[in-house]
């Protein structure tokens, strides 16, 4: 049999998917192993009990200075820039996607620009934001959002152009007009998308901010991250990482959620 | 004056004629059987009708209303695929099909209610009534087609365009398309333009079988000229002519006298 044709079962399925987390693991465990035996006091790979524990003291003890648990004031804080700099970003996507989707004057002004501004690389202008916007929550939301709005704008808007043109045709002869085929004709059809943008975005949008984060902030996940480095506090490290990626799953994970239930109908095509 | 009337239509595509010469005058209640050769137009004459585009030259009036520069309410199409919106739900596309021309595209409250009551009357009668909650894509091709036409149909357009509406469909289902589009179009008298390929079909549904065709070939150069109407059949009776008589001159009518 070909091995294109081979499928694996469920029970195969399921550790051959767990498979990879476990060679990490084994791989990080002995080589943490192996540097701890010869010197116990290497700080490179902690052993993973020591994360763990770590772990267990960043989750519950408050910061003996502040008196205040500070994985979750950094969690909450990263979590407030990241959905501010994301909706303001979806929404600004949204609202441009369909004008330049649908209004061919929009698209002659602002088509061109979009695809020019989508080339500057976000992080070479961060500095201007801290110029323009001085160190506080402002320009690390205004870096998200400078990152993410212009690929948001180009994916929707190049969806709303691709609406078969039978539909907004048939629209017009029922008498629709531009309003009403922007809300109910194409608005509608566009969320879905939105929604997945918004997920291949987030990849972005966490770098923009643990970037921005790390170089001014006094409160954050990234800023935590790039201040214990100095201590070479790896297993702080090492749980913040994992924290944040299970943070950004969690997220994937519920946008996915939400679009299947809110947009029933664009599963049951194809 | 003719309820729709085609004066010296040309229509080109850059510096290629694809249609020339078009004259044709049609008759409320009329169906209009469009045949042809793939590529010859067809659909660029319907697309003229629907004034989804502006002919190079000429005109098109129906109902002696000065051309339309855009798509509106006279005019109910049908496309072969795509003419119905994939988020709503059978219900919600017949009723969108009066709620689209209200200011937000919506009724509310009690407008609203009534909507849907008159949509589950349409659907009844379109036999989709058990699918009323179902989304188009998990309905078949015919019942989508079937979707899309009472969906035109809601908007009362004063004439339904047609372009290759069952094309898509297999033979079985397509001859009970056929005769679901012969009982509306009893009931509502509707004027008709009707794009197919199938011949038979055109002879089958329509009044009038028009063949586009290029009166003038250069064997040099294929695309040199433009399609036009080449003949228009009657098609009433099964085809066959002279069938009813029409005498109207010699004949003495007692409610005149
Ligand atoms: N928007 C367009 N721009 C340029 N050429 C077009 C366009 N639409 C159709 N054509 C050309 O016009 C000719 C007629 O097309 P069409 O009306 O779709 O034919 P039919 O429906 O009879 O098969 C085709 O050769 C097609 O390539
Ligand atoms: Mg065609």
């Amino acid at each position: 049999m070909r091995l294109i044709n081979r499928r694996p079962g469920p029970a195969l399925r399921a550790f051959l998917a767990l498979l990879p987390f476990l060679a990490v693991f084994a791989v990080y465990a002995v080589a943490s192993d192996i540097r701890l035996t010869e010197n116990p006091s290497d700080r490179l790979l902690p052993a993973p009990s020591t994360i763990v524990e770590t772990a267990a003291r960043l989750f519950t003890e408050p910061d003996r200075r502040s008196g205040r648990i500070l994985l979750w004031h950094d969690t909450a804080i990263s979590l407030q820039r990241l959905a501010l700099g994301v909706g303001i970003a979806a929404l600004s996507g949204l609202v441009f996607g369909l004008a330049i989707g649908l209004l061919p004057h929009v698209r002659a002004a602002l088509g061109g620009f979009v695809a020019v501004v989508s080339m500057i690389p976000p992080l070479a202008i961060l500095p201007i934001l801290f110029i323009a916007f001085g160190l506080g929550e402002l320009s690390k939301v205004m870096l998200i959002i400078l990152g993410i709005t212009p690929f948001l704008i180009r994916d929707l808007s190049q969806r709303v152009a691709e609406i078969p043109t039978e539909q907004i045709v048939k629209a017009q002869t029922l008498g629709a007009s531009s309003a009403v085929i922007a809300l109910r004709v194409a608005l509608p059809q566009v969320l879905p998308r939105l929604v997945q943008s918004v997920r291949l975005s987030l990849g972005p949008a966490w770098l923009f901010l643990i970037a921005a984060e790390a170089i001014a902030s006094d409160l954050g996940l990234g800023y935590r991250i790039f201040l214990v480095r100095r201590y070479l506090a790896m297993d702080v490290i090492l749980t913040y990482v994992l924290w944040i990626t299970l943070l950004a799953f969690a997220l994937d994970w519920a946008l996915r959620a939400l679009s299947r239930r809110a947009f029933p109908w664009a599963g049951a095509a194809a | 004056m003719s309820f729709v009337s085609v004066e010296n239509l040309f229509h080109s595509y850059g510096r290629r004629p694809i249609l020339e010469r078009i004259n044709l005058t049609a008759e409320k209640g009329e169906f209009l059987s469009l045949v042809g050769a793939s590529g010859c137009g067809k659909s660029t004459f319907l697309r003229l009708l629907l004034a989804q585009e502006q002919p190079s030259r000429g005109s098109i009036r129906i109902d002696g209303a000065p051309p339309a520069t855009e798509p509106d309410r006279a005019r109910g199409v049908v496309f072969q695929r795509y003419s119905v919106f994939p988020h709503m739900t059978v219900r919600e596309n017949i009723v969108a099909g009066e709620s689209l021309s209200r200011p937000l595209g919506r009724f509310f409250g009690a407008g609203a209610r009534a909507a849907r009551a008159r949509a589950d009357a349409v659907l009844e009668r379109i036999g989709l009534g058990h699918v009323a909650q179902a989304y188009p894509a998990t309905l078949s091709g015919g019942m989508q087609q079937r979707l899309a036409i009472g969906q035109a149909l809601v908007a009362k357009p004063l004439v339904l365009l047609l372009d290759e509406p069952f094309g898509a469909l297999d033979p079985g289902t397509r001859l009970s398309m056929h005769d679901f589009l012969l009982e509306l179009r009893a009931e509502t008298g509707m004027t008709v333009f009707m794009v197919t390929h199938d011949l038979e079909e055109g002879f089958k549904l329509g009044d009038r079988v028009l063949v586009f065709d290029k009166p003038r070939w250069d064997p040099t150069d294929p695309e040199a000229f433009g399609a036009t109407i080449t003949y228009d059949f009657d098609a009433r009776n099964g085809g066959i002519p002279f069938q009813t008589i029409k005498e109207d001159i010699h004949v003495h009518r007692p409610s005149e006298a």
